[in-house]
């Protein structure tokens, strides 16, 4: 592989980060002289909790001392303390990761594989009522809130069948361990999870169904026919594998919103991963929480983009210029 | 001769729009859109600001949760507050957030895709630059931080919006100035003495206008749709409530727990409908204007 091209990517990739610091300090100190005020205007503090409030910020100190401050805290990811949990914000989103990541993968995955599955249905039998129902359903969905879709099957699922549990990741005062605890976990995921499924699948089947039309007016689809092919095996073998790489980019590009895709659709599950934790933090207040997470989340799809583009490279040797 | 000009180009728009109405699905948008437009602007006739104050709403004898069986049109919500009165006054903020946050999308997204793509050089690399930063960042948590830090207000939730979303359109638009600058009339142009600001006035936007309305169209359904979830995570204003708002404040008081259909059920179809109805508008537009979409539609 060209060292070149890696070197020049991973460069990239590190002035990106580095806009992101910049703006992460920037936003919160400079944009607004005085986020304190801000974020607690209208609400009866003490004159002298604000002014302690600032200290900890290092609010009084003179702007370049602050960002040097914060750049050296950053690596370290001394994050500062949450409002809320008076916890390090790092231990609190770091306890908070796996939770995101094991709904949000499964989600990911079921959505490409279902998604892309009823775009190729489609476009294979384009113009027919199937064709129609699939392309509709899926813009029906697409158009959803995804955290209203999340209102409808928590209503269906668990309120009024009481199929589901309404919330959280286990049960309350549950002292299960092992495949029972897993088991539970699951229970509790599958309505979030068919949500983010449902919200997402549509994206990949649009992207498949119309990469597939432009694919089936290929020549080579036609000489396959002519050898005397049958249907199944043009699809299979020669028309999806080459229709395909337009999904993998669309995945590759969802990969990096693995920690920040599902802020709305948790809440609303109460499922107690990042997203959950971002919209606690907004009520919060809680400044340095939501700093803290706005920063995970850009280097999660920084760092995947990064790893997508390197692997392209290696898939494509026409894009290493 | 500029009659003549006129006169062709108005024929242009009538074919447009005569191409538009014969496709089902820019009809069947258009009459979605056209019936919530008249209700945002229908508003005081169909419905009262009364209701939506919970102390008038009170006074009035309204109960707690009233079902539309009890209480008219919608029910009550658990400030005794008439969500139907909520319901046509929120289209009017979510359609307003909605339309002006993509005319700053757009207007931002083509100034910045005409300039980059007309001037090229080192103005080009540098707007890409900051283009491409702002496309790699996720758009969701950015606006949530932007909106956080500003504080709640109508105008705020239009800035972070439009400033959030406007790259994919500045890529666009550069993309077909940059094989606009190939083409024989622009040189023409240019060799005749036209200057810059000539050319694009008379050669560069009218070739783009097409392209930007479709992707005008096509801004709206996302701006609504970051509206909502903006106002759901308790980023909207209260004072002007949307139907995101709407749905926060059932979610929050336990609508879903009492399954009070009415409260949560009114404000998601608006949105989904609105939303649908602009993607329709939108795709129809774009087969328009370029017509090689047509085939994978």
């Amino acid at each position: 592989m060209n060292a070149r091209f890696t070197i020049g990517k991973i460069g990239g990739a590190l002035v990106t980060l580095a806009f992101v610091l910049i703006f992460n300090f920037f936003l919160f100190r400079v944009v607004q002289t005085d986020p304190v005020s801000t974020l607690f205007r209208g609400r009866n503090i003490p004159q002298e909790r604000l002014d302690q409030l600032r200290a900890e910020f290092g609010l009084d100190k003179p702007l370049g001392g602050q960002f040097i401050d914060y750049l050296e805290e950053t690596a370290q990811l001394n994050l500062g303390l949450s409002y809320q949990s008076r916890q390090p914000v790092w231990e609190e989103i770091k306890a908070k990761i796996p939770a995101t990541l094991a709904l949000v993968g499964i989600s990911s995955v079921l959505s490409a594989v279902i998604g892309t599955a009823l775009g190729v249905a489609a476009a294979w039998r384009r113009g027919t009522k199937t064709d129609y129902g699939i392309t509709t359903s899926t813009m029906l969905f697409y158009s959803m809130p995804d955290f209203w879709l999340g209102m409808l099957l928590l209503v269906g699922g668990a309120i009024a069948t009481g199929l589901f549990p309404v919330g959280g990741m286990v049960d309350a005062g549950s002292s299960r361990a092992g495949i029972g605890r897993l088991l539970d976990q699951a229970h509790h995921m599958a309505l979030p999870a068919l949500t983010l499924t449902l919200a997402y699948l549509g994206e990949y089947a649009i992207v498949a169904r119309s990469s597939l039309l432009e694919t089936m007016k290929e020549d080579y689809l036609i000489v396959a026919r002519a050898k005397g092919l049958r249907d199944i095996k043009v699809r299979n073998r020669h028309a999806i594998p080459n229709a395909l790489l337009p999904v993998v980019t669309l995945s590759a590009i969802n990969l990096g919103f693995v920690l920040s895709g599902a802020i709305a659709v948790e809440t609303v599950f109460s499922w107690p991963g990042l997203g959950k934790a971002t919209s606690d933090a907004i009520r919060g207040p809680d400044l340095p929480m939501l700093q803290g997470l706005f920063l995970l989340f850009s280097a999660a799809v920084i760092l995947f983009n990064l790893i997508a583009d390197l692997v392209y490279g290696r898939l494509d040797p026409r894009v290493r210029t | 001769m500029t009659v003549v000009v006129g006169d062709r180009k108005r024929q242009r728009w009538v074919e447009v729009a005569r191409e538009f109405w014969q496709a089902r699905s820019g009809r069947i948008g258009v009459i979605i859109l056209a019936f919530f437009v008249i209700l945002a602007i229908a508003a005081p006739l169909v419905a009262g600001t009364d209701y939506i104050n919970p102390v008038k709403a009170r006074a009035a004898g309204l109960p707690q949760w009233g079902t539309p069986a009890e209480v008219g049109p919608l029910g009550t919500d658990h400030f005794r507050r008439s969500v139907w009165d909520q319901f046509v006054y929120g289209s009017r903020i979510s359609l307003l957030v909605g339309l002006a946050a993509s005319f700053l999308t757009i207007l931002i997204g083509s100034a910045v895709g005409i300039v980059s793509g007309f001037v090229g050089g080192k103005l080009d690399s540098a707007l890409m630059r900051i283009t491409e930063w702002f496309l790699v960042i996720p758009f969701l948590p950015l606006a949530i931080v932007l909106a956080a830090v500003l504080g709640r207000s109508l105008l705020n939730m239009i800035f972070v919006i439009g400033i959030t979303s406007w790259p994919s359109t500045a890529r666009l638009v550069r993309s077909q100035v940059l094989t606009l600058k190939q083409r024989t009339f622009v040189d023409r142009s240019r060799s005749l003495g036209g200057s810059g600001l000539h050319v694009v006035r008379q050669h560069i936007l009218p070739n783009v206008s097409g392209l930007i309305l479709a992707n005008t169209t096509l801004a709206v359904p996302i701006s609504i749709l970051t509206e909502t979830t903006l106002s759901f995570l308790g980023l909207g204003n209260p004072q002007t409530a949307s139907w995101g708002k709407t749905l926060e404040e059932a979610f929050v008081n336990g609508a879903i727990a009492r399954n009070a259909w009415w409260y949560y059920l009114p404000a998601g179809v608006g949105i989904v409908l609105v939303v649908l109805a602009f993607t329709l508008i939108g795709q129809t537009l774009e087969q328009i204007v370029d017509p090689r979409l047509k085939d994978r539609r």
